[in-house]
């Protein structure tokens, strides 16, 4: 597990202060981060922390669950159906990212995977996985069940970095696709109102290649040091090979 | 002593820790995420871990102590305690904790008793070193000298 010297460029943060500059422009990411461990909980949100993500960490399922507000107990204690006053003192912030432990008391990790995944409101959350066993089975069974990555414990920066990447450039293109569906529908009412229906596609086209390039090239920029470790995930391994 | 020898001496106890085993490259992963916004991080985890571990230890010595000994409660202990090892880098204290889950396994009384000692022993060895070695980081903080970063490859 030893690696060589890669981890300078980690000490000083005027990369990661480059990185925060090229994400300024969207919200940081916000994480849940699930783990019933003490001391695991800490490093993850020092880890997250540190690739610039807002972190939210709780100790088991049953209060991941509460903080979404997704929490059957509570909902049943509602005599009156939805109460949306009443979900304000469990729910948080709006959650990009749920990453969990998957041996926990209670509800394990794989359940709460479940339970996100049938939720309409919230199985687009992707849900990343972190376990010390490496067990096939186990990575098949969570990715079938809809999980985004799986993660071999103990956590190392270069794992959450590789995540919050990937969650950050799909967050951005779904609001570019959202901001150029927008403009489009802006632009389209706009014509329409002329009572010109010449609805050519080049604005939109136009809008999406030039948004597009610059900050996935940063991205790409902040990865670059640490992109052998994108083969390191199981998952991407897989995901890669089925798309060659 | 001046902070040059101050750090020199801690660069040299530091290095004999991963040479000896007690440290893996998971504790360099927890250096490099302090910083001086952060600048107790370390000492931070580590206390959280020592704390766990004794509360863990205390309680795989009272469930092996039982008559009918519950051999899952004793493998939901160690399991724990393997996994907050290996998330600071305390390398023997998950080496021996892998040890002990296989015999729990087996349900084999004799054999945990004897892997509960061997965790016992390597988890106050590497506490005694964790603490020597964050005495030795406060000591040149005190003295105004920065602490130096290992780097794995020596």
């Amino acid at each position: 597990m030893a690696r060589n010297g890669g981890v300078a460029w980690m000490r000083t943060t005027e990369k990661i202060d480059g990185y925060d500059l090229s994400t300024s422009d969207t919200e940081e990411v916000h994480v849940l981060a699930v783990d019933d461990s003490l001391v695991d909980r800490k490093v993850i949100e020092r880890l997250l922390r540190i690739s610039s993500c807002k972190v939210t960490a709780v100790d088991s399922g049953r209060r991941a669950l509460q903080y979404l507000g997704l929490d059957e107990e509570i909902q049943k204690k509602e005599t009156n159906g939805f109460d949306p006053f009443f979900y304000c003192d469990f729910q948080g912030l709006k959650v990009d990212l749920i990453i969990t432990d998957y041996c926990m008391p209670g509800m394990t990790g794989y359940e709460l995977l479940k339970k996100v995944k049938e939720s309409s409101a919230f199985r687009e959350i992707p849900v990343v996985i972190m376990s010390s066993e490496n067990v096939i089975a186990r990575i098949d069974r969570c990715l079938e069940e809809g999980a985004e990555d799986f993660i071999v414990k103990p956590v190392k920066l270069s794992d959450v970095k590789r995540i919050i990447d990937y969650t950050t450039t799909e967050l951005r293109e779904g609001e570019l696709r959202e901001g150029a569906r927008a403009k489009r529908r802006g632009i389209n009412k706009r014509k329409q109102r002329e009572g010109d229906d010449d609805l050519s596609s080049s604005p939109p086209s136009t809008l999406s290649s030039s948004t597009s390039s610059s900050p996935s090239s940063s991205i790409q920029s902040a990865t670059a040091p640490s992109s052998p470790s994108t083969l390191d995930s199981p998952t991407r391994r897989l995901k890669m090979t089925s798309s060659e | 002593m001046e902070v040059g020898q101050m750090q020199r001496r801690l660069v040299d106890y530091t290095k004999s820790l991963f040479m000896e085993g007690f440290l893996d490259a998971q504790f360099l992963q927890l250096q490099q995420l302090q910083d001086e916004s952060n600048p107790d991080f370390v000492v931070e985890v580590v206390s959280l871990f020592l704390d766990d571990s004794e509360k863990l230890l205390n309680d795989l010595t009272m469930a092996l102590d039982q008559p009918n000994v519950d051999f899952k409660k004793v493998d939901a202990h160690v399991h724990q305690l393997k996994g907050s090892s290996s998330s600071i880098g305390a390398q023997r204290v998950k080496n021996a904790c892998i040890a002990f889950r296989s015999f729990c396994e087996e349900q084999n009384i004799d054999a945990t008793l004897r892997c509960l000692q061997q965790v016992k022993q390597e988890y106050y060895l590497v506490k005694n070193k964790l603490e020597t070695m964050l005495r030795l980081e406060q000591q040149i903080v005190a003295a105004g000298g920065s602490i130096p970063m290992i780097e794995l490859g020596f």
